[in-house]
């Protein structure tokens, strides 16, 4: 048993030294250089400063935070709507068919995010598809110039996290016991009434987690805004990438992302606790 | 009846919608217009220019060495790893464990600038290295989470039988463990190889001034102006990319048909 034990210890010695040295240093060194402070020409001075989390509640980066955070709803207002719907629909249809859907919900999400924005950019651009396809049904005069601006912000967002959603409402969904809804159904419930006295509120830890699953990304997709919004979109994640490629204070950057990761874990921490459940549905 | 109808109908539109961009992108690709929204007649001449093109080549060259290199890397550390860590009883496992799937789960933008300041702190030279060891990172997860998956249905009386008759315990890993897990291994492999592939924030935070991955080359071209061949290059992309992940859905799968298969013969 003894000499079982070493053998394992020993094929698990490259993983431990790797997650050490290669993921836990450099996510320790990220929150020490939060407290450090920017040098005056280049790199970081080891002194000991609150400075990077004072800044943050500087006027301009607070309106920062509230408006990724305002964009992080919006999106998931959407992707409710959108991802919902589809989940539960999903759901209902026979098993080879849940199958097939669940196939082509995943093709577009192994393929690059990058590209999937490209296609919005052919589609968005001023007398690109959309334009085209609305003033050829005589619905606008004008092209709209849909590209760079909010609206494809948030097109883009709820395109890229909808599928997240769905798995997770649907994975409630398909759990549920049918007969429960036959049952309100047997009693005189109208569809409507069945729904949201009995489906809704059964599929309610779905929905949970699949707004954790969706709202914790949206904070740091900065490509979509910078891709899609062109400059006048500016979120959390924009702005870390703007501080330490550009503005060069990482010492800023760091604690930007400190904060960035403890508003995250404080989502899922609340989450946990609302919705008492450990992992969350759908995903993992 | 009708309700069923319209369900259906929901969920073929929201899936037309989701295929519309790639789609778009694959048939633009062939267009012979520069102006994308003018169909100009089908032609092959952005996939004629792309293969003139010698920064895309070793863009190209650049990726798929990258690709190789950090999968197989998070092959080697993520099956050990999986298996030495199924083995042993320390208390510090499943922080290990947690810590080492981190790099999935944190946002991009802040493992990337991470990997960054951590590099730079060390003095590691922005390249290839830092490429390949930040890659590495998030592949790991991936490997480590379906060989993990696939030991969990293994049947351990096999291995003790080896080690029963006298089998070293590498002998028994090699004969034994390896080959019932090898299925997982590959497939995790590729699912790494295909996101390394993939990946664009991490790589520019990492990358260095002369080292150009693909993905990071059309997104700064992206930025700067939309031209036909990035059609042309993101459909090779897609088409590579699905082609992986397909076989590594079809190794897994396969997998779990042999194994199935073997319960059968077992019981008789």
């Amino acid at each position: 048993m003894k000499r079982q034990n070493r053998y394992g210890l020993f094929m698990s010695i490259p993983m431990y030294i790797f997650t050490l040295v290669f993921v836990l240093a450099p996510l320790c060194y990220m929150v020490l250089l939060s407290f450090l402070t920017r040098a005056e020409v280049w790199g970081v001075v080891n002194e000991i400063t609150l400075e990077n989390y004072q800044n943050i509640f500087t006027p301009v980066y607070i309106k920062t935070f509230y408006e990724s955070l305002k964009l992080a709803c919006i999106c998931m207002v959407f992707i409710i709507l959108v991802g919902y719907p589809f989940g539960y629909f999903m759901a209902r249809l026979s098993a080879p068919w849940k199958k097939r859907v669940s196939m082509l919900l995943m093709i577009p999400f192994w393929t690059s995010a990058l590209i999937r924005m490209y296609g919005w950019i052919i589609i968005f651009r001023s007398n690109g598809i959309l334009d085209k396809f609305l003033m050829g049904l005589g619905i606008t005069k004008q092209p709209l110039k849909l590209l760079y601006t909010y609206p494809a912000v948030v097109v883009g967002m709820v395109y890229a996290l909808v599928p997240f959603m769905i798995f997770s409402v649907y994975s409630s969904a398909e759990k549920m016991d049918w007969s429960y809804v036959e049952a309100a159904r047997d009693l005189g419930a109208s569809p409507i009434k069945a729904f949201f006295t009995v489906t809704f509120p059964l599929t309610i830890p779905g929905l949970m987690s699949g707004i954790v699953l969706t709202f914790v990304p949206s904070m740091g997709l900065f490509f979509i805004a910078d891709i899609l919004g062109g400059n006048k979109v500016v979120l959390v994640g924009n702005l870390i990438q703007e501080q330490l490629m550009k503005a060069r204070n990482w010492p800023f950057a760091a604690a930007l992302s400190v904060t960035l990761m403890l508003l995250t874990s404080v989502i899922i921490w609340i989450y946990r606790k609302v919705a008492k459940v450990k992992d969350l549905e759908g995903f993992y | 009846m009708k309700k069923i109808r319209f369900s259906n109908f929901y969920i073929g539109l929201i899936l037309v919608i989701m295929y519309l961009p790639i789609l778009l992108i694959v048939v633009y690709s062939f267009n012979e217009s520069k102006i994308s929204s003018v169909w100009g007649g089908f032609s092959l001449k952005w996939y004629e220019m792309l293969k003139t093109d010698r920064a895309m080549h070793e863009a190209i060259g650049n990726s798929l060495l990258l690709g190789v290199l950090s999968c197989s890397a998070a092959a080697v550390i993520g099956t050990l790893g999986a298996v030495g860590m199924s083995r042993i009883k320390l208390r510090t496992k499943g922080m290990v464990e947690y810590i080492s799937m981190l790099p999935i789960m944190v946002p991009e933008i802040i493992l990337g600038m991470v990997f960054m300041t951590f590099f730079a702190l060390i003095g590691l030279p922005f390249g290839m290295a830092t490429l390949v060891i930040a890659h590495t990172a998030f592949c790991i997860p991936y490997v480590y989470m379906m060989v993990k998956a696939r030991l969990a249905g293994m049947d351990i009386s096999l291995i003790e039988a080896a080690r029963d008759l006298g089998a070293s315990p590498w002998r028994a890993f090699f004969d034994i463990t390896l080959p019932l897990i090898f299925p997982a291994v590959l497939s995790g492999m590729l699912l790494a190889f295909a996101m390394s592939l993939d990946d664009v924030v991490i790589s520019i935070f990492v990358t260095g001034a002369e080292t150009n991955t693909l993905p990071v080359k059309i997104y700064t071209q992206m930025k700067t102006g939309v031209t036909p061949e990035i059609n042309a290059l993101c459909t090779i992309m897609l088409v590579v990319t699905l082609t992986i992940v397909g076989i590594s859905g079809i190794v897994n799968k396969k997998s779990k048909v042999g194994k199935l298969r073997n319960e059968e013969n077992y019981e008789k």
